[in-house]
């Protein structure tokens, strides 16, 4: 499995090694070893199933892994130091590494009895002990960066679907979270509000120094956005290296049979 | 000591002779309310508006008010109708009918629940009305409702002591009579709640395994 | 039919219906709260606690509401008696808390599982952005996830406010002086069976289809903002 090449004084931001998960019978990561530097912009695609999703939701803690460790910023994720010796984590560990964490949705997953404006302050109050003030400021700076900063009091139930998902963009990023997760953002909405969402996350990757892991089925956005891009198949990666070599030129036979069926309509 | 065994096994007997009524009540009643909420539920689709109207008001009016002013409205007002009959008979026909209420909504759920389609095939294969209903909508909305029969079933058998304020001698006022005359009144109410409890929760569990597999299938 | 009597029944009815409101009202707090507690309790991640909170709901949702009242009238205070002092006299409840104690029991558990449904029948979804945001568990149940569920609540409580009120006429056979006692002294002087039945009915029917009315109000407010889809026919048939 070849690893990137990077100067071995950087610290990776994320490693995964050697991490497997199974649903039932279902291997959906096999052994996986991933490393992701500071500020990177990664692209994974790969076939529907094939665990791509996996991965975000192993990080975010919203699925346990079976075996393998994770590592965030330096110290484990799924395992903390108890008198010298790595334990299980408990809910605190948990909770002070997901601050370093962000997710957006596929299905946006905004809460509906909020407006907008309490979407996005929700947790920078409750979570990050903002006032109510700073909370609001900051949410309004966001609205304006995703282009929506009239919709302040509005539902989500009035919103279109490149709106809500633009919402959902802010409410992560109103947690200023070191590593953000894109989940197939774009693959619940209408082809032509796509394009919205899309510019939000060209945005954020030029101009922030946030490490981004974005699962998509947008080809021509990763080859234009990522630093690197990760093809997964049947829960291991099948090749990965910058987006020029792996849409052009893949070395695979497998990622080239993906590319073609993908890029083919 | 404040429970005596004993005592429970001598009023046993007494207890599960109460039983046998209340028992024979829920049984009949649940057997009217079957089927006379069906008619109810086809005469509220009637195209004669006075009969729906009338079928939906007596189904409004039945459900919202109490079982227990029915019941004694109906014991009550016999002599006056000219009519004699037993508290028992009594009991079941004002169970059945109460409950009729309840099932016609879940059989209109039913009928309702079936795909437009349906009716448009019999239609269009000149299947006569009694036909249509008993070959094609009747086979096809029972089934799936039959969970929330069952619910009623269950409902209607812890309903039946009910039936004591009009002089029936079920489980409930055996115990009552039991407990006048001794003065002991936990055992026996005790032992009623365990019996009731004894027959409501398998059934209760078996009604959801059922609608775990009507779901399914459905 | 002597419908001059109307004048002369209708006040003592009222009164008596005025009881049957009250018995309802206290009932239907205890109630609220009882299914609060055993709703979340019931999807508390501990497993002592769901198991009481289970125990509750199965007892009193499997056995008559008849009999419970019974037994609180009847038999708690005979248990209260056997344990002495104190418990003697704290078990010997008046008529009213005995019945308000049995019916909001009772209505609780029903109550209990409108409340679990509700909360499980949440989008997933909800949970994993309250995660993702890192929002404590807490915060997550009380500011996210139960506001929503609370809407879905609403239909499925006011069908159990309704039995409640139905529920409520039973307290005339322990002897408690509700709408159905009062009727029934009438009727045992005066004979006029048809002419009191028929108000009773009707008072009941009235106070029902206020009710009704108020859930309802209650639900459209419940609703602004959110995309509900209510399945109002499944749940007045069931």
């Amino acid at each position: 499995m070849p690893v990137p090449e990077q100067p071995t004084a950087t610290r990776w931001i994320v490693e995964l090694d050697k991490v497997s998960k199974s649903f039932g019978d279902t291997h959906v990561l096999r052994e996986l070893c991933l490393n992701v530097a500071p500020g990177e912009k990664l692209a994974i695609i790969g076939p529907s199933g094939s665990g791509k999703t996996t991965i975000l939701r192993v990080l975010m803690t919203l699925e346990t892994i079976d075996s393998g460790t994770i590592t965030v910023g330096g110290e484990p994720l799924w395992h903390m130091p108890h008198r010298g010796q790595l334990v299980p984590a408990n809910e605190k560990h948990l909770r002070k590494m997901r601050g370093q964490l962000g997710m957006v949705f596929q299905h946006f997953n905004l809460f509906p009895h909020m407006n907008v404006l309490d979407n996005i302050t929700e947790a920078p109050i409750h979570v990050q002990g903002l006032a109510k003030g700073e909370a609001q400021e900051r949410a309004r700076q966001l609205l304006a960066m995703v282009g929506l900063a009239e919709k302040v009091d509005a539902y989500p139930a009035h919103l279109s679907g490149g709106q809500k998902q633009r919402v959902a963009i802010a409410r992560a990023c109103a947690m200023r979270p070191k590593v953000m997760l894109f989940d197939e953002v774009t693959a619940a909405l209408d082809p032509e509000l796509v394009g919205e969402v899309l510019s939000v996350l060209r945005q954020l990757a030029e101009e922030t120094d946030m490490t981004m892991l974005i699962v998509t089925h947008e080809m021509r956005f990763a080859r234009e956005v990522a630093d690197r891009v990760l093809f997964f198949d049947q829960g291991q990666i099948r090749e990965e290296g910058p987006p020029e070599k792996i849409f052009t030129n893949p070395d695979h036979e497998r990622t080239r049979e993906f590319l073609k069926a993908v890029l083919e309509h | 000591m404040v429970w005596d065994w004993a005592f429970v096994w001598e009023i046993l007997p007494d207890l599960l002779r109460g039983l046998r009524i209340t028992v024979q009540a829920t049984l009949l009643g649940t057997a009217l309310a079957l089927v006379v909420g069906l008619v109810l539920a086809l005469l509220r689709r009637s195209g004669i508006r006075a009969v729906s109207m009338a079928a939906g008001a007596f189904v409004e009016f039945v459900r919202s008010t109490p079982l227990l002013v029915q019941l004694l409205f109906a014991f009550f007002a016999q002599p006056i109708l000219g009519v004699r009959l037993s508290a028992l008979v009594t009991g079941i026909i004002v169970l059945g009918l109460h409950y009729a209420t309840y099932t016609s909504e879940v059989y209109r759920a039913g009928i309702e629940g079936i795909p437009r389609g349906q009716w448009e095939a019999a239609r269009a294969l000149n299947l006569p009305p009694r036909r249509t209903w008993t070959g094609v909508v009747l086979p096809q909305a029972i089934p799936p409702v039959v969970p929330a029969l069952t619910n009623y079933f269950i409902a209607m058998y812890k309903d039946t002591p009910l039936l004591l304020a009009i002089g029936v001698g079920e489980v409930l006022l055996t115990a009552r009579v039991i407990g006048s005359a001794t003065f002991r009144f936990l055992e026996p109410i005790t032992m009623v709640g365990v019996l009731f409890f004894l027959v409501s929760y398998p059934s209760a569990l078996l009604l959801r395994r059922l609608e775990a597999r009507f779901a399914r299938s459905g | 039919m002597d419908l001059t009597q109307i004048s002369v029944f209708l006040p003592r009815l009222l009164e008596g219906a005025w009881i049957t409101v009250q018995v309802t009202a206290f009932a239907a707090v205890l109630g609220l709260v009882m299914a609060m507690i055993s709703g979340l309790g019931r999807l508390s991640e501990r497993r002592v606690v769901r198991g009481v909170a289970g125990t509750y709901i199965e007892i009193f949702r499997g056995t008559s509401v008849l009999v419970q009242l019974f037994w609180f009238v009847f038999a708690l205070p005979l248990v209260g008696f056997a344990l002495g002092r104190p418990w003697s006299r704290w078990l010997d409840l008046n008529l009213l808390t005995a019945a308000v104690l049995a019916l909001g029991l009772n209505i609780g558990s029903y109550g209990g599982e409108v409340v679990r449904g509700a909360v499980q029948a949440v989008d997933k979804g909800q949970t994993e952005a309250a995660i993702a945001l890192n929002l404590t568990p807490t915060h997550r149940i009380r500011r996210i996830i139960f506001p929503q569920a609370l809407v879905a609540m609403l239909p499925p409580f006011g069908n159990l406010l309704i039995e409640l009120l139905k529920g409520s006429a039973l307290v005339s056979v322990i002897a408690l002086s509700d709408l159905l006692f009062v009727a029934q002294q009438i009727r045992a002087r005066t004979g006029e069976t048809t002419l009191v039945f028929s108000l009773v009915l009707v008072i009941y029917f009235v106070i029902a289809y206020t009710v009704t009315l108020g859930m309802r109000r209650l639900e459209r407010r419940a609703a602004t903002g959110l995309e509900t889809g209510r399945q109002r026919t499944l749940m007045r048939a069931g």
